[in-house]
């Protein structure tokens, strides 16, 4: 007999997702995934100064605030056709990367390590041996037995007090659980310690971009940080120098934390590698422009067509035509209408909503299904690691070797890129990239002193808006993959606005030709040992790093259980 | 006015969390920015506009003497714009029914401080009822005509804390 489970909402942060999934003979065999949200941003945009989206857009999310606030920005430039000086640029790919690495860190240990890491387990750890195997994995200095007692008893006097907090909802003692008691203790020590990293990270985007969350250096054109290596007020020596000893700082606990867990956790659970492939169609859009026109990056992207590095074509630059021209959102099951039939193409995008309830075979999501020439993608940290491996891209060589090389070794068998089209080979792409992006912080940095050290102290180009019509989209690879802002602008006013976002790309719904979209086939066959406890859909979903606040908008929800089971 | 707060490091945090694109459910943000609008802000008080983050407030929020919090808060019997106080314990029963769509980062965000030993000392709420959340930058005039009551019990809540504020010089 088949089941049917519900489960609303799925993220830990803000936003809604709902996925369904009918069950049969212990295996997921059909999948919807839904956004249970309205995105109403674009609307507020219309007739608005370019200008000024950057700071709305970036209230679009509480995680993702930056992303949106360059992506826009970008868009608006690519649009003029303005050309951005390169200290801009250094600064912009500075903010990025560490939001990056912030964003990374907090989602595998913050967001996602529950599904595999058993909490309670951990009290049952010996620390001596908790330490040994750590200490086997790297040299960091924390993993000693004395932090490990401390972390041990620490955690002994926080399930005691019965505030487990951000624990509460786990699935302890689950079947699917096979982290040894030590192993879970190692991850519950890396939690905390995690939690110090990612203020390196935030410490960086705030001295930067003046204010965190939200941003406030940016402008179209550039920044709005003035460098003045005298001044006490602009970007001074003294502030560079605190942003390399949080850089640094960062660097270490990737290269000595974060890597070697997620590598650890994946062979622990190498079955994991079998499941959640779904869609092998990527795309990633290159970034970290090292020019004032947006055509040389220190991280390359473009497209992998069948998960085949043979066939990669990479994007060249900003407003890339192959990108621009292959980009198209179906509504036939999503909660919108469109005024003319079949697909759009964003610059023509449409945002009409037209609300029906959950229809298994017709309109169930408030997201819109992306497609590139006419065909799924998947996005993501993955996609930019392939696209990386494809174009020989040494950073990303070197960090996925290392990762690969922890997995082989432990499994005692050689284990090759082939494992990471799964659902915990993304959670290793994302710590692949993770040491990519702190490669990228602390060149971008090395480029921006190098050049203010030959007089440059340029940071901003100002805009200039023609009369008549001008188009123009932003691209960024933001954490989650794939972003990007669409606008026509009209006498210098806002005509259109669309946000692609990559949640959109990853959790959009069955597409005009029904196609299932890559949350719901990466889900397709993945086990269920019970029903009540769906574990492993969560595990499949969370390795994406859902984030639907900016795929979606809010709607009055006062959820009961998260979990529903029906027979049907 | 502070100086015997300042000798022992006092360090109080209002942080406002909403999304200012969603009319009502940004009120929180609304109240403290017309906070720092009307009144000076002491050094030992940080005022932040925390939109609808959740761990990038971490460092800020770790360790202060007092955590003061406004936000748009759902409840089931209320009229719109219906100001609500809850503090300490109070909160953490709230944040285990579902009421307000930010609650998930903030709460993790205090689990998180408290795990980590370097939870606020004090914790209070101010909740305001919403009317709407449409897609709008405006609050609407029910949750409008309330906001200068909600800036008044911040003010209070500090002043019970022993911080008065000063309203800024009329420009």
């Amino acid at each position: 007999m088949s089941k049917r489970i519900t489960i609303d909402p799925i993220t830990r942060i803000e936003g809604h997702l709902r996925i369904d999934v009918e069950v049969d003979g212990g295996k997921v065999k059909k999948a919807w995934s839904s956004g249970q949200m309205w995105r109403g941003v674009e609307l507020i945009l219309l007739g608005r100064d370019p200008r000024d989206a950057w700071a709305i857009t970036q209230r679009i999310c509480g995680v993702c605030t930056t992303v949106h606030a360059i992506t826009s920005v970008r868009a608006v430039e690519n649009a003029l056709n303005l050309e951005v000086p390169v200290n801009a640029q250094f600064i912009r790919n500075m903010i990025a990367s560490a939001h990056a690495i912030h964003d990374h860190i907090v989602h595998f240990y913050h967001l996602s390590a529950l599904d595999w890491v058993d909490v309670t387990s951990a009290l049952k750890a010996d620390p001596d041996k908790a330490s040994a195997l750590a200490e086997s994995l790297s040299d960091w200095p924390m993993n000693s037995k004395h932090v490990m007692r401390q972390t041990q008893e620490k955690l002994k006097t926080f399930v005691t007090s019965g505030q487990l907090g951000p624990f509460a909802n786990g699935y302890w003692g689950h079947p699917a659980m096979k982290l040894s008691p030590e192993v879970n203790l190692l991850a519950v020590a890396h939690y905390l310690q995690a939690l110090e990293a990612q203020r390196h990270a935030n410490k960086i985007v705030t001295i930067l971009g003046s204010k965190s969350p939200h941003i406030q250096n940016l402008a179209v054109g550039g920044v709005a940080n003035p460098i003045d290596t005298n001044s006490q007020s602009n970007l001074t020596i003294e502030r560079l120098l605190a942003v390399k000893e949080h850089m640094d700082a960062l660097g270490d606990f990737i290269r000595k934390v974060y890597l070697p867990d997620v590598g650890a956790i994946g062979a622990f659970y190498a079955d994991w590698t079998k499941y959640g492939a779904g869609v092998t169609n990527y795309i990633s859009t290159p970034d970290f422009p090292t020019d004032s026109k947006g055509t040389q990056f220190l991280v390359p992207g473009g497209h992998v067509p069948d998960g085949d590095l043979k066939q990669y074509k990479p994007f060249t630059q900003f407003g890339d035509a192959y990108l621009r021209d292959g980009v198209e959102e179906s509504v036939k099951h999503a909660w919108y209408t469109y005024s003319k039939p079949g697909p759009l193409h964003p610059y023509q995008g449409e945002t009409t909503p037209h609300y029906t309830d959950f229809e298994d075979d017709g309109k169930y999501s408030w997201l819109k299904a992306p497609t590139f020439y006419g065909k799924r993608a998947q996005v993501g940290p993955l996609a930019n690691v392939l696209c990386g491996l494809a174009a020989g891209h040494q950073p990303t060589i070197g960090y996925a070797t290392t990762m690969l090389d922890t997995v082989s070794s432990l499994l005692g068998s050689k284990v090759g890129p082939e494992i990471l089209h799964s659902t915990i080979g993304r959670h290793a792409a994302r710590a692949i990239r993770c040491g990519v992006m702190q490669d990228v912080l602390q060149q971008s940095w090395q480029m921006l002193i190098d050049n203010i050290g030959k007089g440059d102290t340029t940071t901003f180009n100002k805009p200039t808006f023609p009369k008549g019509e001008v188009m123009g989209f932003g691209m960024h690879e933001a954490p989650r993959g794939l972003l990007s802002h669409w606008t026509v602008i009209k006498d210098g006013k806002i005509a259109n606005y669309q946000c692609v976002v990559p949640s959109t790309w990853n959790a959009g719904p069955r597409d005009e030709t029904d196609v299932i979209g890559p949350y719901e086939a990466s889900l397709m066959d993945n086990p269920i040992a019970d029903a009540e406890q769906p574990l492993e859909v969560l595990r499949t979903v969370h390795s994406f790093d859902p984030c639907l606040a900016c795929a979606v908008h809010v709607v009055d929800e006062e959820a009961g259980s998260a979990v529903s089971v029906k027979a049907l | 006015m502070t100086d015997n707060i300042l000798e022992y490091g006092m360090r109080i945090v209002v942080l406002g969390v909403g999304n200012i694109l969603m009319s009502d459910e940004g009120v929180g943000v609304h109240a403290v920015t017309d906070l720092s609008r009307r009144f000076q802000i002491p050094d030992e008080v940080e005022v932040i506009d925390g939109g609808t983050s959740g761990m990038d407030c971490l460092d800020r929020i770790a360790e202060a003497d007092l955590l003061l919090i406004a936000d748009c808060m759902r409840s089931k019997d209320k009229a719109p714009g219906t100001i609500t106080r809850m503090a300490d314990d109070e909160i953490n029963a709230w944040f285990k029914t579902k009421i307000s769509p930010h609650q998930v980062g903030l709460s993790d965000v205090l689990a998180a401080c408290c795990f980590h030993g370097i939870s606020p000392k004090r914790v209070v709420l101010i909740g305001v009822q919403p009317a709407s959340f449409e897609t709008s930058m405006e609050l609407t005039p029910q949750v409008a005509a309330v906001l200068p009551k909600v800036v008044d019990t911040l003010v209070t809540e500090l002043a019970a804390f022993g911080v008065a504020l000063r309203p800024r010089q009329a420009a």
